[in-house]
């Protein structure tokens, strides 16, 4: 018994150590200056309202620690990359982010708070994240997967305010919403009545409208083949193979290139696939898993890539109705 | 097979008071007959029913060669539906028979291919060529999955025989969980150092069978053929082995030869099995037991039978997987689990109240 008294005591000992850590941190850091030049002068400190409550920041954070990649890319995408010192191991984009070995998954405040950061920003808790940066005094901003493009917007403004660039959030937010309805004008009705079949990997799960990338390829008119399975599951149906090959979707949009090397010429290759529309007609989108499965600015190029597939195919649908 | 004539008219102890030579073969008749035909029942519903609702009498036309099938239904019934019923059919049959002889082999009602290590370790050879990325290379994923199966029974073995009490069936067991376990951890850690790859791993541990084709079918079958006749030529070598050592050894069975045949054997049905579909669970655990319940039969038949019922079994699992939330699929091992968890709760009472 005494044995397991002292390892149960382990943990604590770990944070107190984390906490003394971080105290000696927190006096250094004062004297360092982020590097950043904001572009509001934002009162602080300040209080922000989080979907993980209400959050105050005692001056400008300098020291961010983003354990989300697409918080990651918003933050660069406002121009407060140069005040985030580490990111999560998943954070591979923009080239200049500071990825880490930090593990998203399975986050460790010990190893987080070792960045003395002034500021973490989340988009899961798998655990106790929240509750162990409360216990070591590390303000952190929970930023959860966007349901709508609107949730996308006002993260990123929000990620604004709480970095000081405000004004740049809000011009950004404003591109990409100018840059997705672009998209949208120009496909107009081609989309209309055209089909879909979105793919997660190659053992055919699928998103269904309800989701956010779903949501999103909704604006252009497109049908999406895996709504028919809404009922077996919260927007992540794995669909039957025998229905994607009845539905005969327009579209096939492969969100599984990376996570399992799916390619056009791998999709013509499966049982069964060979004879339908999108893989005869060149249908068949390669997305980028990363772009898809995030909600950064990014997704306004995964919309114009498919948006340019959906006119192509119209395309070919009417050449094809002149021609026979 | 000197031994095994030496067998015959020995009452064995575990098999029923024994009947007389005639009645013997009439339930061995009886019982093969009711097997095959719930087989072919089996693939019949198999067949017919789907995602997509295709005519039967179009389906039936269109194997004798007729039929009002358009080229998109023929596409879907030969090359997604009957592959797959084939394919679960193979699957069910190694799981079942493996698990059948595992049981026997090692004197254990609770041994199935994944109680023993056989079956992490065919997920470890696989998640370690997907971290590779071999994945595509031909052959490369079976045939880690099969040096995995076999590795992990070798070390399972290896562990059980090093203690002083010699390779009872009980060490072994425990051996096996604890090889499991740590072939389950290391299996853990090599795709959390690649999580890259947790999708593609996860995919594959999951099952595989909503999108085979006939090329897995042609991977499995001669794996799992060979498998089965083995096991099946030494039906009453198992039956030696399931009277224990001392025993099997006094009737003239080399036991440690005897028992690595068919431990090999069954491990190469494991691993095909895993190596095309995934962990599917349960089925190698319940199906042999079914069948000796209801039965009544020795090894001898059990073998048999574990391989056509088993086959039937899983053809019908994956008929719920596939229908039950259509177009959308439920994974498979849920299907198992769901029945195959009650089943295992009903056999523990039994065999615990036959003690």
């Amino acid at each position: 018994m005494h044995r397991f008294g002292s390892v149960r005591g382990l943990p604590l000992l770990v944070s107190l150590f984390a906490a003394f850590a971080v105290a000696c941190a927190s006096s250094s850091t004062s004297s360092v200056a982020g590097g950043s030049t904001p572009t509001t002068a934002a009162a602080y400190p300040m209080t922000i309202d989080g979907a993980n409550g209400k959050v105050t920041l005692d001056a400008m954070p300098t020291r961010i620690v983003s354990m989300s990649p697409t918080a990651t890319e918003m933050l660069f995408a406002i121009g407060a990359g140069d005040q985030v010192v580490a990111a999560d191991s998943y954070s591979d984009y923009p080239s200049e982010a500071p990825t880490t070995k930090l593990s998203a998954y399975e986050p460790n405040a010990e190893a987080i708070a070792n960045y003395q950061p002034d500021l973490v920003i989340y988009a899961t808790d798998p655990g106790d994240l929240q509750s162990s940066l409360d216990k070591l005094k590390i303000p952190a901003l929970s930023e959860p997967a966007a349901a709508t493009m609107d949730d996308v917007y006002a993260q990123m403004e929000q990620l604004g305010m709480a970095t000081g660039h405000a004004d740049e959030a809000k011009t950004q937010a404003d591109a990409l919403k100018a840059k997705i309805e672009g998209v949208v004008d120009d496909v107009g009705d081609a989309g209309k009545g055209m089909t879909y079949y979105y793919e997660l990997d190659d053992t055919y799960y699928s998103v269904t409208s309800d989701t956010f990338i779903g949501a999103v390829l909704g604006e252009l008119g497109l049908k999406n083949i895996a709504d028919q399975a809404k009922g077996a599951s919260s927007g992540y149906p794995q669909l039957s193979a025998e229905y994607i090959v009845q539905a005969d979707p327009d579209l096939i949009l492969l969100a599984d290139t990376k996570c399992c090397a799916q390619d056009a010429e791998k999709v013509a290759k499966r049982p069964g696939w060979s004879d339908l529309s999108a893989v005869k007609n060149g249908g068949v989108v390669e997305l980028d898993d990363d772009v898809a499965s995030r909600w950064g600015p990014r997704i306004a190029d995964l919309l114009q890539q498919v948006g340019d597939s959906v006119q192509a195919q119209a395309g070919a649908h009417a050449g094809a109705q002149a021609g026979g | 097979m000197k031994h095994a004539s030496r067998l015959e008219g020995t009452h064995l102890v575990g098999a029923p008071a024994r009947p007389s030579a005639a009645r013997a073969r009439r339930r061995t008749v009886r019982w093969t007959v009711i097997a095959v035909a719930s087989l072919f029942v089996a693939v019949v519903i198999g067949l017919f029913a789907g995602a997509v609702r295709i005519s039967p009498v179009g389906i039936v036309g269109w194997m004798f060669g007729g039929g009002s099938l358009t080229e998109q239904q023929k596409a879907i019934v030969a090359e997604l539906r009957l592959p797959r019923v084939v394919l679960a059919g193979l699957v069910g049959a190694a799981l079942s028979v493996s698990g059948c002889a595992y049981q026997a082999a090692f004197r254990n009602p609770l041994a199935d291919p994944y109680l023993l290590g056989s079956a992490a370790g065919a997920g470890l050879g696989a998640t370690i060529v997907i971290v590779l990325g071999a994945a595509d290379v031909p052959l490369a994923l079976p045939a880690a999955a099969f040096l995995g199966a076999l590795g992990g029974v070798g070390l399972a073995y290896l562990m059980a025989s090093t203690r002083a009490a010699g390779r009872t069936s009980t060490s072994l067991l425990l051996g096996g969980v604890a090889v499991a376990s740590f072939l389950t951890a290391l299996q853990t850690y090599v795709q959390q150092r690649n999580t890259d790859d947790l999708r593609a791993v996860y995919a594959f541990i999951l099952g595989r069978l909503g999108t085979s084709g006939w090329h897995e079918v042609w991977l499995a079958l001669p794996w799992v053929a060979l498998a089965c006749g083995v096991l099946l030529a030494s039906r009453r070598l198992l039956e030696v082995l399931s009277l224990g050592d001392l025993e099997a050894a006094s009737l003239g069975a080399h036991v440690a030869r005897d028992r690595a045949i068919v431990v090999i054997a069954a491990s190469l049905a494991t691993a095909a099995a895993v190596a095309v579909a995934g962990l599917i669970g349960f089925v190698g655990l319940i199906v042999p037991h079914a069948v000796r319940m209801a039965t009544g039969a020795s090894n001898r038949l059990v073998v048999g039978l574990s391989i056509l019922f088993g086959a039937a079994f899983l053809i019908l699992c994956d008929v719920l997987a596939r229908t039950v939330v259509a177009p959308g699929e439920l994974p498979i091992g849920v299907i198992t689990a769901l029945i195959g968890a009650p089943f295992f709760a009903l056999v523990l009472r039994r065999s615990g109240g036959a003690r």
